[in-house]
């Protein structure tokens, strides 16, 4: 715990957003994936989501959905998850974030989820389908030393932004736009207005933003609302548009946006 | 014309016991409260009430008749067998009851865009109608497989004015359509209302359509005193989502002496890995906002299903029948393709009823059942909705099977 708080107040010290990067485990292979995973780190990314593949990716574009099934198909399951988690902790210290849907963290056992994904050096946990609604059922009881981070969007109300700012430990994941994840163009006055808001509601917790973030336009747009963004989508096209070294070409462009 | 009776399920996080939930991003959740809040308002508004009556009397066609099927009922010679004939609901299946009460809904929260998901297309179908008459804008996702195998669905919903959006993710068949219908409205949920099309998904839509569906169990019960001057012995309806049978079972869930038997789709056989048995080999799940019996390998991926019926090919079932299962109230078997396309032919011939294959599901059962049942015993069939639909993958599985 405190790891992704500690570095996120670190990386803002030096007048800088956090740049946190998503990638689906095992995409577009097992083989490559902790090389990927590293290059990313060294790029310039302060942390990495890792993304556990479900076959049905409610809150996903088509872009995600895509390397979700793929990922399936190459066999990935939790336990290469943890396998990747494990090979990345042994070669980097910046916090690492699991993100996935609930059903397959429920068939392995939440318990035995928690307690392995602590024992591969993961410090943080995305979960999106499940909201405050669930939380309480979904999770034991006793102490998880692992960040829950919540999801904020523009329809959240006053209240439930403050009660996800109070449950979410690491930083509250700020959910940029209505819709899926995906790339969009530039954001809305309104969009804007939206996060102004939210930031200004939350109180204990770091704001990442995400959904809908590309370009080191958008990264401009959002940074003087957020301590960082998160950048999952435009990621995952450049992998299928122009493999590793695209990728970390565009995690250093929008590392040099997010200076400020 | 809903009915709520004693049983009082879900609680009020929306669980069926350890089932249902809301498990959604957190942009659906504000718009989820807001149709909870809607309904306990409607719920108790009269005016709301006899504005759904009249829907659902003048421009619908209820109540539905409870026919008895004497030549059927001959054939087993061991009971006497009832079909209460939601076939014959404006539209052609028991999808409109809970449309028409949605769309009542939508207009009070001031929503001018409604989606749906569609399977077999009678959801589809339902909802395209209903918007016309309402002057609503109306989306209709539905699998391409679907698309392919209920043509005749899918001309009737553009006849009505409706978008029909291919979905070509996945299976492409209803458990994919749901899921666009489900990024449709995470994108649109500020003018968008989503009229799910049977007992599934986050709380509170189970309980809705479950509401808005009892009015079959409930003129059931009237109609089959008035015939009988007392209650069945056994219910039987098909289960997909489980719509229809959570409408029928509903009312009598009270009444012990009641056997309430769901029929789950067993495509190629149980044992080929291709059906849709959810309730019987599926395992607790968490899938499209709802905990429930779903079909699903050890890393909890969604299983690939398979039912000559569209609207059963789906991987999950609605969390109040997962719950009845677990406390033993309802139970669950399974009929294969083979078999349904036999009983369609049966109640054709003996009733001149041509059933939905969906239904025939239901009716196939009677094999199973009617050797158990002594003649003085009653057994009513949900007859969920007619088979004109579905003529097309009839006539090539015939065809198929002469060559």
């Amino acid at each position: 715990m405190l790891k992704i708080f500690q570095k996120i107040e670190e990386v803002n010290s030096r007048n800088e957003k956090v740049l946190s990067v998503f990638l689906t485990a095992g995409y577009p292979d097992k083989e490559n994936f902790v090389e990927l995973a590293m290059g990313v780190l060294d790029a310039g990314a302060d942390m990495l989501e890792i993304g556990i593949p479900f076959s049905d990716p409610l809150a996903d574009g088509a872009v995600i959905q895509k390397s979700s099934h793929v990922a399936i198909e190459n066999g990935v399951n939790l336990d290469s998850v943890f396998e990747f988690s494990r090979l990345i902790r042994e070669k980097t210290d910046k916090p690492l974030i699991l993100m996935g849907y609930a059903n397959p963290v429920f068939r392995y056992g939440i318990k035995r989820f928690l307690s392995d994904a602590v024992d591969c050096g993961i410090d943080g946990l995305i979960i999106p389908d499940i909201p405050l609604e669930e939380y309480d059922s979904f999770y034991p009881s006793d102490e998880i030393s692992l960040d829950r981070i919540l999801l904020t969007t523009p329809q959240s109300g006053e209240e439930r932004i403050k009660e996800i700012d109070s449950k979410s430990s690491g930083f509250v994941y700020c959910v940029s736009v209505s819709g899926t994840t995906g790339v969009r163009n530039s954001f809305t006055d309104t969009e804007i207005k939206s996060l102004q808001n939210t930031r200004s509601l939350i109180k204990k917790n770091k704001m990442l933003v995400g959904f809908g973030i590309s370009t080191v336009e958008n990264i401009r747009q959002v940074s003087p609302f957020c301590d960082g963004v998160i950048v999952g989508s435009a990621v995952i096209k450049k992998l299928d548009e122009s493999g590793n070294l695209g990728v970390f070409d565009l995690v250093k462009t929008l590392k040099s946006g997010c200076h400020g | 014309m809903f009915n709520i009776i004693e049983y009082d399920q879900p609680d009020r996080n929306g669980k069926f016991g350890i089932y249902g939930g809301r498990y959604v991003p957190e942009i659906l959740v504000p718009a989820l409260r807001e149709l909870e809040e809607l309904y306990s308002e409607v719920k108790k508004d009269p005016k709301f009430r006899v504005e759904f009556q009249n829907l659902q009397q003048k421009y619908n066609c209820r109540p539905t008749p409870l026919s008895y099927a004497e030549r059927l009922s001959k054939h087993f010679g061991t009971g006497k067998i009832y079909l209460k004939r939601e076939d014959l609901n404006h539209t052609g299946a028991h999808k409109i009851n809970n449309v028409l009460g949605q769309v009542l809904m939508a207009q009070k929260l001031g929503k001018t865009r409604i989606i749906a998901e569609t399977g077999a297309g009678q959801h589809g179908v339902a909802v395209a109608t209903a918007c016309a008459k309402f002057g609503l804008k109306c989306v209709v996702y539905m699998g391409e497989v679907d698309i392919a195998r209920q043509a005749p669905n899918v001309f009737r919903t553009k006849l009505l004015g409706a978008e029909v959006v291919p979905v070509v993710s996945g299976s492409r068949t209803l458990k994919d359509a749901t899921n666009e219908a489900i990024r449709d409205w995470v994108t649109n949920v500020k003018d968008t209302h989503y009229i799910i099309g049977s007992v599934v998904g986050p709380h509170p839509y189970p309980m809705i359509v479950r509401d808005f569906q009892s009015v079959i169990g409930v003129e059931t019960k009237e109609q089959i005193i008035k015939e009988e001057g007392r209650l069945p012995d056994v219910i039987v309806a098909c289960v997909g989502g489980g719509s229809n049978a959570m409408g029928i079972f509903h009312p009598f869930i009270n009444d012990e002496g009641v056997r309430l038997i769901g029929v789950e789709a067993a495509g190629l056989g149980l044992a080929s890995g291709k059906h849709c048995a959810s309730l019987t080999l599926g395992r607790a799940g968490i899938f499209q906002g709802m905990m429930s019996y779903l079909l699903q390998d050890d890393d909890g991926q969604v299983s690939e299903v398979h039912s000559i019926s569209a609207g059963l090919d789906y991987p999950g079932s609605g969390p109040e029948h997962s719950y009845l299962k677990d406390i033993d109230r309802c139970e669950y078997f399974s009929v294969t393709d083979e078999q349904a396309l036999e009983a369609t032919s049966l109640l054709a011939r003996l009733e001149g009823i041509i059933p939905a294959l969906e239904t025939a599901h239901a009716l196939a059962y009677l094999n199973f059942l009617m050797p158990t049942t002594t003649k003085d015993q009653i057994v009513v069939v949900n007859v969920s909705g007619r088979g004109d639909k579905d003529l097309g993958t009839i006539v090539e599985y015939l065809r198929d099977l002469s060559t």
